[in-house]
């Protein structure tokens, strides 16, 4: 496929993460960047997916782990272990994924509504499902995952 | 630059004037009767018009008119600057505020006030004093002339190469003052200083002005001209006697020099009639007349470009000339001479004294954003080097290399560039200070309290962001001291106080921090009331048993208040949660101390700056942990005599015969499950603002640091019991302890888990 084919106007580029034995996605325009994991320093009465801070550059920068905030176990980080930095709203937050999968490309057509099976909790992030090359992708919104609240201390 | 942005800079010079105005019309309120604190305050007025001016603000203009005109009043003495009239010209000074807030934002203002100020203005400039009757036609008749006479900023050129449209501002208000039927001779000593010319004015310009009022007769005085060898080409030497007949009078003439004023001595006085020739021959001035050659003033219109060389030609025969006739003069009569070096050595040496004023006081604007920028590389310097440090200590076996040597070299100038940057956004706490005697006034006209606001150390300085945040608390604060603090006057009288109501706000500095004090000497907390409150809104039990102290804190509570009904001002308490807040956002305490019948004070204790912070850098549960510096009072290592068992859990430390609990950190923060024994770690012994002593168990201690606040909030959330993050030596981030907050949590208060989900979003 030439890059003039592509739907412009119609398709969104995703990245793909795997989480265990899935995969999921999220919009490339919310990334910012990806890096290699480095222990992060806990934070107390933080839930248990919120991994700890990392010093990015002179921010600090809260990491979560997706597998336990989608869910799933715990993940145990290794030195093979990606953090997505990604942008929600205002804020911008650390996604620790077992590693990235796929730049994707696709229109609106491409993406299934998220089957009825789903219960509540899936339903809350997930915007869809892919089906590519037998593949199955699992769409996430960021900013429901996370939502904006505002800062206490105003 | 773009028109914006000169409009920015006056707006910026605005609030200096104004600033400058207000403290002036205190210091007069204070019974200062120094001729310089009314040229302060009438300059400031002064600049903020013909700067409106320039820009067509025509309200602001016209208001800094009508006030200009009184304060010239008092300037010539024919007001006397009693305590009712400086009423009128504070008020009058909030208006001029608030008109530049409206220009600069676009926002409204109260038209019934600046009418009703103008009112009483004009009044206090016409006639209600005796000594205005005495000189009946230049007060009214001073305004004609000034409008008439384009302001000399719209003439600039250079003005107009920005693509500047110059407005011009009418007076249709004073068009109507009847002309003054005879025709004054105005004499005028002329005396332009270095600045004059400096500052692009030029004496032939203003002498041409002059020549077109009427009939005028110029002569220049020389005496003070050097010998060329002994003459600076900057200095100004020249001085001149003018009289002109003019129907303008001697305010006409004035104005001719308004933009000059300044920067010359200038003496202008109307003469009788029979008195011009005697003046005129005044011998009493060693004068060598000269021929004015006035065909170079008659170019009629704008100051064409080729005139210029004419102008600076004449001018330098004439100082040749002149550089002559002054050495001739010496030769011939010693008296003249003397004379001459006498005035030059005075002009020298005030000329010295404006160039030490000068430098002393030498600044420039910056952008705040570019000094946030510097800030926050130096931060990282800072981090970087303590990185360095680290890891050359870590691989360095024999520690006395010439790497150390320069290593500790690098570390103090590190240190010394923070002080450096961080000392250029310190500012004096004046301002906000100012600022919260304007709320004073206002809120006791509201209320019909008479106040008396006291501020002290001033000029304490502390970083701009926190000036910045601070004017908001303070001004919460002053209104509820004004507002509820303080009685009625009856009140006061029957109480024996004095009816006059004194609020004073302190700001010092004290161990690192800036500690600012409100007090007033008001009725101080009704506990019974704030107790009864407090039942009501089911904060406490009713049958609690509280200390006074914490009766007195309740109000900080969110949505505490004490007023029966909440007035349009505030009620002690509504919002005070608000200004606890805000105060804790500033990594400040606030704490209040209140005596029944004799009033309030409020005690902030304020970081110097919102950037950095010295912390003793300590391990909990296996975690970095930095406590403020400021917090701590002692370091010891508990013996197992010291230790003591308390009820179920409690444990308390003996220092020095008294008992202080004993406060495990990593169990508060949730690091670990159970206590650890204290005989394994280190105490701190901290303080925190009006919750007494704690002794803090942590499990070792690093060392001393200076630390770079990084926000948790940015990207996180406010997270109960820290204050803050940084970032270590080896790249890690570590979390500063808020002392406070866990002193309090000791105290039964938990540490809130209201982390949701939704924190980290």
């Amino acid at each position: 496929m030439t890059y003039a084919g592509k739907n412009i106007m119609h398709g969104r580029e995703l990245i793909a993460f795997r989480i265990a034995d899935q995969e999921f996605c999220v919009n490339v325009m919310s990334v910012r960047e990806i890096r290699g994991w480095t222990p992060a320093t806990p934070m107390p009465h933080a839930p248990s997916y919120v991994l700890g801070m990392i010093n990015l550059r002179g921010a600090v920068l809260p990491i979560v782990d997706m597998s336990q905030r989608l869910g799933m176990k715990p993940a145990e980080p290794t030195v093979r272990h990606v953090i997505i930095v990604a942008q929600v709203g205002p804020k911008v937050v650390g996604l620790l994924v077992d590693s990235v999968s796929d730049i994707l490309t696709v229109t609106d057509e491409n993406i299934q509504p998220t089957p009825d099976i789903a219960n509540e909790a899936e339903k809350g992030y997930a915007r869809g499902i892919l089906a590519i090359e037998g593949r199955m992708i699992c769409l996430i919104e960021l900013d429901s995952l996370f939502p904006h609240t505002e800062s206490e201390a105003a | 630059m773009d028109m914006n942005e000169i409009k920015e800079i006056f707006f910026q010079e605005c609030e200096e004037q104004l600033a400058e105005l207000e403290s002036g019309l205190l210091k007069l309120n204070d019974g200062d009767r120094d001729p310089e604190t009314v040229n302060a305050v009438f300059r400031a007025v002064h600049s903020i018009k013909g700067g409106a001016g320039a820009f067509g603000l025509d309200d602001l203009v016209s208001f800094a008119h009508v006030f200009e005109t009184t304060l010239d009043c008092v300037r010539s003495n024919k007001l006397e600057p009693t305590q009712d009239v400086l009423k009128v010209m504070l008020k009058s000074a909030d208006v001029l505020a608030d008109l530049t807030n409206a220009a600069r934002d676009g926002g409204s203002v109260d038209e019934a006030r600046s009418r009703t100020l103008i009112r009483e203005l004009e009044a206090l400039a016409n006639g209600e004093t005796p000594a205005a009757a005495e000189a009946p036609a230049p007060k009214p008749a001073a305004a004609a002339p000034k409008a008439a006479a384009p302001a000399p900023v719209v003439e600039k050129p250079a003005v107009n190469d920005e693509g500047f449209q110059p407005i011009p501002f009418s007076f249709g208000d004073f068009d109507d003052e009847p002309a003054a039927h005879y025709v004054p001779t105005c004499q005028v000593l002329f005396k332009p200083k270095k600045d004059l010319y400096a500052k692009g004015n030029e004496a032939v310009l203003l002498l041409r002005d002059v020549s077109r009022l009427g009939d005028m007769s110029v002569y220049c005085d020389m005496d003070a001209l050097p010998t060329l060898d002994k003459m600076n080409p900057e200095e100004a030497y020249f001085s001149w006697k003018i009289s002109v007949t003019t129907e303008k009078g001697e305010d006409g003439v004035r104005s001719v020099f308004e933009f000059a004023e300044w920067d010359c001595d200038l003496d202008i006085r109307t003469i009788e009639e029979d008195v011009v020739s005697e003046a005129a021959d005044d011998e009493e001035l060693p004068m060598q007349p000269v021929p004015f050659d006035l065909s170079i003033l008659d170019d009629g219109g704008s100051v064409a470009a080729e005139d210029e060389p004419a102008i600076i030609e004449s001018d330098a025969a004439a100082a040749i000339a002149a550089a002559e006739t002054a050495s001739k003069v010496a030769q011939v009569t010693s008296r003249a001479a003397d004379n001459a070096k006498a005035a030059a050595a005075a002009s020298a040496a005030s000329a010295a004294q404006a160039n030490q004023a000068a430098a002393a006081g030498q600044t420039i604007r910056v952008d705040l954003d570019r000094v946030d920028r510097l800030i926050n590389l130096v931060g990282e310097l800072v981090i970087n080097q303590a990185m360095l440090s680290q890891s050359v200590v870590e691989n360095d076996s024999n520690g006395t290399s010439s790497i150390n040597m320069g290593l500790e070299e690098l570390q103090q100038l590190t240190r010394e560039i923070q002080d450096s940057v961080m000392a250029i956004r310190a500012q004096p706490v004046k301002p906000v200070f100012q600022r919260m005697a304007r709320t004073v006034r206002e809120i006791a006209d509201i209320t019909g309290k008479s106040v008396r606001l006291i501020t002290e150390g001033e000029n304490t300085e502390v970083d701009k962001t926190v000036i910045d945040k601070l004017a908001e608390p303070l001004t919460h604060m002053i209104r509820n001291a004004v507002d509820h603090g303080l009685e009625m006057p009856e009140k006061r009288e029957a109480l024996g106080k004095n009816p006059e109501g004194t609020v004073r706000l302190t700001a010092k500095h004290r161990s690192g921090r800036i500690v600012i004090e409100l007090a007033d000497d008001g009725a101080g907390i009704n506990r019974e009331k704030v107790r009864q409150k407090a039942i009501d809104n089911d904060l406490i039990a009713a049958d609690a048993n509280l200390s006074d102290e914490e009766i007195d804190n309740l109000i900080f509570h969110a949505g505490f208040s004490t007023a029966d009904k909440v007035s349009d001002l505030s009620g002690r308490g509504v919002g005070m949660d608000v200004v606890k807040r805000s105060i804790q956002a500033l990594g400040g305490r606030i704490s209040i101390s209140s005596k029944p019948g004799q009033g309030s004070v409020f005690t902030m204790s304020l970081p110097l700056t919102l950037a950095v912070l010295d912390g003793m850098v300590v391990t909990v549960a296996g975690q970095t942990l930095v406590v403020p510096l400021t917090a701590i009072v002692e370091t010891l290592q508990p013996e197992a005599s010291a230790i003591h068992s308390f009820g179920a859990s409690q444990r308390l430390i003996s220092i020095r015969n008294s008992f202080c609990p004993l406060v495990d950190v990593g169990r508060i923060l949730n690091f670990r499950n159970i206590q650890a024994n204290p005989m394994d770690g280190v105490a701190l012994l901290v303080e925190s603002e009006g919750g007494g002593q704690r002794a803090l168990m942590v499990d070792a201690i690093q060392g001393q640091r200076q630390v770079v606040i990084k926000s948790l909030e940015a990207n996180y959330t406010h997270v109960p019991g820290i204050a803050a993050a940084t970032i270590l030596g080896d790249g890690r981030v570590a979390l500063i302890l808020d002392v406070d907050a866990v002193v309090a949590a000791s105290r039964g208060h938990s540490l809130r888990q209201d982390i949701s989900l939704a924190a980290t979003g």
